[in-house]
């Protein structure tokens, strides 16, 4: 599961009014290159939620993702670079993702978070 | 004729790890897949600027549908409920990202992320109550209502589906339009039981036109029935032509490339096939 994908994720067990961003338990991460395309780039920033983008990079080992961002740092190729590489590259393929309100724990295996939930949380 | 696949098992034990590899590795199925799938990137009206966009494959299975995503450039997250059917997408390598959920429980994703939502043969599942404590009704409510707020605005929704009877296709119309959704039914080749297939098109936001539908002979259907209830939503629905009689539906036929690849694939499996020569593929006299 990459980071972009995390970037959407939100816990969806009754009664959790703020599911999103999920935390991250880190057991296995892998770094997988592909070709950066800097119009999906600029494209998904806007939805992008920063902070949160930024604690699952560091989270799963990467830190050079500046604190803050604004569209006007996608012109630089440095900060494209390290966008792509902390959104598309890296991914988590062991671990859990946790619920930030009730703390429950959505397990991660080969790369598939598993986001079944039980009947009593529907 | 065999019974539907969803009035045999709840699809997460349909489709376990036999029912899973022989899916994908039907070639036939594979075609078929890729082309629902390239019909409903048609449908989804996505602006023709090159920019790779975000979509989500809600019941994304094996992967098949994923694939031609990708082909076209596209990011997508892939929703399914069975893991065996993931387990061969992890096989088969898909680019996007996989995600092992039940959308009866809602997607679980924040609002307005999403530029466009495909389905290929998967929505109608939701109709059918696999377990004691499932109502069709609140799954489908869970699941477009939770689908109509993660999608951007004026991004679109095709599901491509296999409703059992009219009154599922209502069900699952009606669900829609309660979340918020506009649209309507797009139904390709009405007339042949065969090659018919229905696209729910819905959109976040007013009613955009419904796309014209496919016909045998390659011309369109005009959208003939409108409705429109007090809300002043449109359902469209495509005219069913009667085919003139003098007209005659000409089949495409399997030509000589087809049959060699064919002749190829059989050869890998070690089956004995005989030798190809001028005459493999030879268009016959009529009366042959």
């Amino acid at each position: 599961m990459r980071l972009l994908t995390h970037n959407m994720l939100s816990s969806n067990v009754k009664g959790v009014t703020n599911g999103f961003p999920l935390g991250i338990e880190v057991e296995k991460v892998v770094e997988k290159q592909v070709e950066l395309s800097a119009d999906f780039l600029i494209n998904i920033f806007s939805k992008i939620e920063w902070k949160a983008l930024v604690d699952a990079s560091r989270a799963v080992g990467y830190a050079e993702l500046p604190d803050q961002a604004d569209a006007s740092m996608l012109d630089s190729d440095e900060f494209l670079r390290k966008f792509h590489h902390a959104l598309l590259e890296l991914h988590l393929e062991e671990g859990a993702l946790l619920c930030p309100e009730t703390g429950r724990r959505f397990p991660v295996n080969k790369g598939i978070p598993n986001m079944l939930l039980h009947e009593d949380e529907v | 004729m065999s019974s539907r696949p969803e009035l045999k098992a709840p699809p997460e034990i349909f489709y376990d790890d036999e029912e899973a590899r022989k899916y994908t590795s039907s070639s036939r199925i594979v075609k078929i897949q890729s082309e629902l799938t390239e019909r409903a990137l048609e449908l989804l009206a996505l602006p023709d600027d090159g920019v790779p966009r975000l979509l989500l494959d809600i019941g994304c299975g094996s992967g098949l549908s994923g694939e031609t995503l990708s082909e076209n450039g596209h990011e997508w997250i892939g929703l399914d409920i069975s893991a065996s059917m993931l387990n061969v997408a992890l096989e088969r390598e898909v680019e996007g990202d996989l995600l092992l959920g039940d959308m009866g429980q809602g997607l679980g994703l924040r609002p307005g992320v999403i530029d466009g939502a495909i389905s290929i043969s998967a929505v109608q599942w939701l109709c059918n109550a696999d377990k004691s404590s499932h109502e069709p009704r609140l799954r489908l409510k869970a699941f477009f209502g939770s689908l109509y707020r993660c999608l951007a605005r004026g991004a679109r929704a095709v599901f491509q589906v296999y409703p059992e009877n009219l009154d599922q296709r209502e069900l699952i119309l009606r669900m829609a339009m309660q979340a918020g959704f506009s649209g309507g039914v797009v139904v390709d080749f009405p007339h042949s039981s065969k090659k018919r297939k229905e696209y729910l098109v819905l959109t976040c936001g007013p009613s955009a036109p419904v796309s014209k539908a496919q016909d045998e002979d390659g011309g369109s259907c005009s959208d003939d029935d409108v409705n429109e209830d007090e809300e002043n939503k449109t359902v469209c629905v495509s005219d069913r032509h009667r085919p003139r009689k003098k007209q005659r539906i000409t089949k495409k036929g399997k030509g000589r490339e087809w049959i060699m690849k064919k002749k190829e694939q059989m050869r890998r499996r070690g089956n004995v096939v005989p030798p190809d020569t001028k005459y493999t593929g030879r268009k016959r006299k009529a009366r042959f």
